[in-house]
């Protein structure tokens, strides 16, 4: 039992009234990874992991957390599971300590330990300042790392984080993430976001999810070789203004050709010996090439890829 | 059971904290203490509790919407409740001890009215049997009401709704024997039975019946148990 998986998911589906929120998604998470959610606006993060978390049923397919069905053992599940919502509900009126005290008997951390693992988490979160002054009154960065501190205070084998850094600053970004990846050393993680270089910088594999179904699944070097992949061809920059796209077009396996000022994407359906033509093209027609490479895209370009084109994303529709 | 209690022991604590709790108590002992010293001064020669007794039922379904009008609209609507509904904490657990705070309110609220019972005891003979059984009386039904606003609070996500449900049901609980007029019919009976205000004015002239206190155990586990699936059923 040691190594079972610690998130199975397998053909979720969850429909709102008749619009379909999760399409049959399935995948896995192994015992301490750190898994990016990728995914646009209404793609189905938050869905999912209300569905991981027991708030919420699927209408078909199953969810096992550390090996334990989130229907059928939905308190074992909860047990071993910590969660940040998306908006970050915190009781107000409370001092953040005493939320932190409230979490912790709840949790079922034993009254000896309470103040210790209360220590531990603000230590970690970096809430030493604020322990004493109402929720209320803190700043959206500390909001944010309470609610981190409540997903961790019980040491969950699992920590589900739903979009953790949303609406910070840059400074309290990178600080978060310092705590994801140190929560992510013993536990495993989950997070969603729509923050390309997070999920390059904090985790060790990503899942791209759009319109509910999941449309890559892999590290970034993988997901990125993918999209390159697919869309392959060479970056050209040339010395002139003249516009060269036509004459590129003309190479054979050549698809399509974007220009951009003195930079040319060349689509083609075959690497090698393009780029060998297309050096005899420039040579004959008397012009320079700056630079010649292989395309690779970018963050941007690789999520674009994975999540845009397809029809519109909404992003004002969603309730509740 | 724990988990009970720390739920308890949370909404206490933000009661203690809550513009709204303090208001509902003041404004209840001001109202009810006015009427009483004013029936004290004008019938200063019948030292009873029935005044008091035979007002304050009115007001309860009033001020016990009041008190548990948020206990779970406002957490529903700020999500705090989502959270808490994903850790290891059963819906019975969050009812209950929700349940269980505004009774506390309420008790304390009750306790500074013994004031009054303690005063008309120095002047003279007062029944204390037929007092704390108006008393008991007023836990039972204040309960009830209590409940009965849980129910109504996890309805919605909205405070107001909430009150006026729970003041319409109470309200509504408390008239409908006088509404169905005199007890001739098994209907009648049954509008009867199904009031409030007769089990109170049972319990109030000094005898506790099983019959009535049975009657308003029932109507808080049903209350809550339907406040119970309100909420579980956002989960499955
Ligand atoms: N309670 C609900 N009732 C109806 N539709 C809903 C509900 N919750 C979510 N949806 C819809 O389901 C889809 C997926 O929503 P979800 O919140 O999972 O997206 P998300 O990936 O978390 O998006 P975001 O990045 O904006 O948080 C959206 O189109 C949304 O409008
Ligand atoms: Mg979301």
């Amino acid at each position: 039992m040691a190594n079972q998986p610690s998130i199975v998911v397998e053909g979720l589906t969850k429909d709102y009234g008749d619009f379909r929120a999760l399409d049959g998604i399935s995948f896995k998470v192994e015992p301490g990874e750190i898994v990016g959610f990728l995914g646009p606006n209404g793609a189905g993060k938050t869905t999912t992991m209300k569905i991981l978390t027991c708030f919420m049923a699927a209408n078909s397919g199953s969810a096992k957390v550390v090996g334990k069905d989130v229907y059928q053992e939905s308190e074992a599940v909860r047990r071993s599971i910590g969660y940040l919502p998306e908006n970050v509900p915190l009781y107000e009126d409370m001092l953040v300590y005493d939320y932190l005290m409230f979490v912790a008997q709840v949790r079922g951390i034993e009254g000896a330990k309470r103040e210790d693992a209360i220590r531990r988490v603000v230590k970690l979160t970096g809430l030493e300042s604020v322990v004493n002054r109402d929720i209320y009154e803190l700043s959206k960065g500390f909001r944010q790392r309470v609610g981190l501190a409540q997903a961790i205070i019980h040491e969950p084998d699992v920590v589900i984080l739903d979009e953790p850094t949303s609406g910070l600053d840059p400074n309290q970004i990178l600080e978060i993430r310092d705590v994801i990846t140190e929560i992510g050393r013993e536990k495993t993680v989950i997070f969603s976001t729509h923050i390309l270089q997070e999920v390059s910088a904090v985790c060790d594999r990503i899942i791209v999810i759009n319109h509910g179904k999941i449309v890559a699944d892999g590290t970034f070097e993988e997901l990125s070789d993918q999209v390159a992949e697919s869309a392959r061809g060479l970056v050209v920059e040339v010395e002139s203004d003249t516009d060269m796209s036509a004459k590129f077009a003309t190479l054979d396996d050549v698809t399509d050709v974007l220009r951009d000022g003195k930079t040319y994407r060349v689509l083609t359906r075959k690497e090698s010996d393009v780029r060998k033509r297309l050096v005899a093209l420039a040579a004959a027609e008397g012009i320079d090439l700056v630079s010649l490479r292989t395309y690779q895209p970018d963050l941007e370009e690789t999520f674009r890829a994975l999540t845009g084109g397809k029809g519109s994303v909404s992003s004002n529709d969603e309730e509740e | 059971m724990q988990n009970i209690m720390f739920i308890w022991k949370r909404e206490i604590a933000s009661y203690f904290n809550s513009v709204v709790a303090f208001t509902v108590v003041d404004l209840f002992l001001l109202i009810t203490g006015a009427l009483f010293w004013l029936s004290f001064f004008s019938e200063i020669n019948v030292l009873t509790m029935r005044g008091f007794f035979n007002q304050a039922p009115l007001f309860l379904a009033f001020f016990a919407p009041a008190i548990t009008m948020g206990l779970i609209a406002t957490e529903k609507r700020s999500g705090t409740l989502q959270l808490l509904m994903t850790m290891p904490v059963t819906e019975w657990q969050i009812v209950v001890g929700k349940f269980l705070a505004a009774c506390t309110l309420l008790a304390v609220m009750f306790g500074c009215t013994l004031m009054y019972p303690l005063t008309l005891d120095r002047l003279g003979d007062l029944d204390w049997g037929a007092t704390m059984a108006g008393y008991i009386g007023m836990m039972l039904l204040g309960g009830s009401y209590c409940a009965i606003g849980i129910m109504a609070s996890s309805f919605t996500k909205d405070q107001v709704v909430s009150i006026l449900v729970a003041f319409f049901l109470c309200f509504g609980l408390y008239l409908v024997d006088q509404l169905a007029g005199q007890p001739t019919g098994g209907v009648a009976y049954a509008f009867q039975y199904a009031s409030t205000s007769y089990h109170f004015q049972n319990i109030a002239r000094g005898v506790i019946d099983v019959r009535d206190v049975v009657y308003y155990l029932s109507l808080i586990v049903v209350c809550l148990y339907i406040a119970r699936t309100v909420i579980a059923s956002r989960r499955w």
